[in-house]
């Protein structure tokens, strides 16, 4: 049985629907990774699931987490499930974090309010847990501010106050994007290993496809608040069937590749006020037909274990561009 | 290919803030660089941030003076900044920035800001000329001729980045630098301002220099590469030297650590610690406390980039393999 189960899950802002009945499933220790480019849902779909949205954001359909109902549920109820059983860290480490408090007071808060830890004990596990996270001299480091450390230590501290609920679902929402290309081979390092040694599920949500496939199992693709595919991880990047998320492999250069032209996907996303009749991606798609301009595709089981909302998906097989596009 | 820009000992430091008794102290930002731009190439400059690339970029456009060292633009110093040989120099240099929001002027159309240099550098009467002019320049980026009248806001993300570059196309310029200009940019976006910036090269014979950390962009649309950190050279290449045989042991961990689709994490080379603080300098070579191969004698010494085996990097222990080989 699957941790977090996502049905059918719906967001509107001011009467804009902005997500179209999401699924999606989590199982215990799994790595999922959600992809997508801006204004897709991808970061709706999980501050939706747990209550983090604003309140003018009409939420429908249902997520449980370990079978508990969260949507529509009483903030307490919320506030059990979050961070305690599920905890999120965000793409801006340094604003989310509270400048005017010293790091290992912020990390304590957490244990305090997910563990019951207080005064030593928690200065202890505090410290314990920025060591776990790679925080050179934990232990004088403690009582430094934010400011006092840099982008990716404090992406460090993030993980490390996500860690004291002791999560069963990590989710990460752009966690290395805005740090430096070594930086984050060092923070997608870290949050493999503690995947391994904790046993927790994380959610990995970025526009980085090659980020998404060296730390994920297996991976959504959205596009205008809609899955389009999904798969394990091998057979999305080696065989996509939906025409979008061939486009998004295709645009992305290729350093063994030398200087070829790259090839692209025409048009722009659309606005969510004013989405195209039928699959949203037909009018930037070259193998639409009137079926897709007419009809919204369900996403549907096409091979063993992958999911795809095409109504004339790539076949599986066809190598090169030109084959499929033709 | 003739020499179109050449700088020569370049180094341009910045005062810190000063601290609550009145210190100040000096930063390097760039720090000793040779750097010649061949005509009709697009030269790529990589580091991570901090590392001097924008400060370089702005040094070779003479938008500062630098604080020791030359450049020379057709064999000629730059001018004085504010002097009228200056400003002439302006039109045939440009510069095209990563945040094309923040570079537009929110108050103005489209053909009206494109139209603004025309004017500045009285390239065009007011009236049907000027408007000949703008059209021109607005389908050559592959913008409509109806969104001439729009205002930034009204437009998407690659659509401002589109038209931050008919505008720096407007004056004719020869040279153009580019910082980080599609970092901001959805992945199917980006490839096509990529793909937009080489047919420009290609029709127009312009000069580039190709500032960004995304590796893979760089792949694919540089000829030559230089990669810094901490304000100098570490090594210089052409582009496919570079990604495909990397030797300057920063270089090595830089290239592994772009995550490849479908290798997982395997074989990725994970420096330890991060860029160190341009203010804070380590002595000798300022890699050295992250380096694998780094011995007594690289914390004394600043290597000069040289060649070793016919490939130009600053490195000592590349000079003793080679050395130990032969």
């Amino acid at each position: 049985m699957s941790f977090v189960s996502v049905r059918d899950l719906k967001v509107a802002f001011d009467g804009v629907q902005v997500l179209h009945g999401i699924n999606l499933d989590v199982r215990r220790g799994e790595a999922v990774g959600l992809v997508g480019e801006s204004g897709c849902g991808k970061s709706v779909t999980w501050l939706a699931a747990l209550g983090l949205l604003p309140g003018k954001a009409k939420v429908s359909g249902s997520v449980t987490v370990d079978g508990q109902e969260l949507i529509g549920a009483s903030p307490r109820r919320i506030e059990a499930v979050r961070g305690a059983k599920i905890a999120m860290i965000f793409q801006d480490p340094s604003s989310a974090l509270n400048p005017v408090h010293r790091v290992g007071r912020q990390i304590c808060e957490n244990l305090r309010l997910h563990r019951g830890l207080r005064g030593d004990a928690a200065r202890t596990e505090a410290i314990r847990l920025m060591d776990i996270v790679g925080i050179p001299s934990a232990n004088t480091r403690f009582d430094l501010y934010p400011h006092e450390f840099s982008g990716g230590q404090c992406q460090r501290v993030l993980i490390a106050m996500a860690l004291a609920g002791a999560p069963d679902l990590l989710i990460a929402d752009e966690p290395t994007t805005a740090l430096d290309a070594t930086i984050q081979a060092q923070i997608l390092d870290l949050l493999s290993n503690l995947r391994r040694q904790t046993g927790m599920a994380m959610v990995f949500i970025s526009h980085d496809l090659g980020a998404v496939s060296t730390v994920c199992d297996r991976a959504a693709v959205m596009y205008a608040g809609r899955i389009i595919e999904a798969n394990d991880i091998k057979q999305l990047f080696a065989a996509p069937r939906h025409p979008y998320t061939r486009g998004l492999f295709d645009a992305i250069p290729d350093l063994d590749a030398g200087r070829a032209r790259l090839s692209l996907i025409p048009g722009t996303v659309p606005d969510p006020k004013r989405l195209p009749q039928g699959c949203a991606f037909a009018p930037r798609c070259a193998r639409a037909g009137d079926l897709c301009r007419e009809y919204q595709p369900e996403l549907k089981e096409q091979t063993s274990t992958g999911l795809t909302a095409c109504f004339h998906p790539i076949p599986i097989g066809s190598a090169n561009r030109q084959e499929v596009f033709a | 290919m003739s020499t179109l820009l050449q700088a020569k000992g370049l180094i341009q430091q910045y005062r810190t803030a000063k601290t609550f008794l009145g210190k100040t102290s000096t930063m390097r930002a760039v720090d000793g660089i040779d750097l010649t731009v061949r005509e009709g190439e697009i030269l790529g400059i990589v580091g991570e941030s901090g590392s001097g690339k924008s400060t370089l970029g702005r040094l070779l456009l003479g938008l500062e003076p630098p604080f020791a060292g030359e450049i020379l633009y057709r064999g000629h110093p730059m001018p004085e900044p504010r002097t009228p040989a200056w400003r002439r120099l302006r039109a045939e240099m440009q510069l095209i920035f990563q945040d094309p929001l923040s570079a537009l002027d929110r108050r103005l159309t489209v053909s009206a800001q494109i139209g603004e240099p025309l004017e500045i550098h009285g390239l065009a009467a007011a009236g049907s000329e000027r408007d000949e002019r703008v059209a021109e320049l607005i389908a050559k980026v592959g913008l409509r001729q109806d969104q001439a009248g729009s205002y930034p806001h009204e437009l998407s993300g690659g659509q401002r980045q589109r038209v931050v570059i008919a505008r720096a196309l407007a004056s004719n310029p020869r040279f153009l630098v580019c910082d980080e200009p599609v970092s901001a940019l959805d992945v199917s976006i980006q490839a096509q301002v990529v793909n937009l910036l080489r047919d420009l090269q290609d029709r127009e014979g312009l000069t580039m220099v190709f500032i960004s950390h995304d590796l893979k962009v760089v792949r694919n649309i540089c000829d030559r590469v230089a990669v810094m950190y901490l304000g100098r050279i570490v090594e210089e290449a052409s582009s496919d030297a570079i990604f495909s045989d990397p030797r300057h042991p920063y270089t090595r961990a830089l290239v592994s650590s772009v995550p490849k689709i479908g290798a997982g994490l395997h074989g990725r080379i994970i420096l330890q610690g991060e860029p160190p603080n341009p203010a804070a300098r380590p002595s000798g070579c300022a890699f050295h406390p992250r380096c694998r191969f780094a011995d007594a004698d690289c914390a004394a010494t600043i290597p000069e980039l040289e060649l070793h085996d016919g490939r130009l990097a600053a490195c000592r222990k590349l000079r003793h393999t080679l050395r130990s080989a032969a």
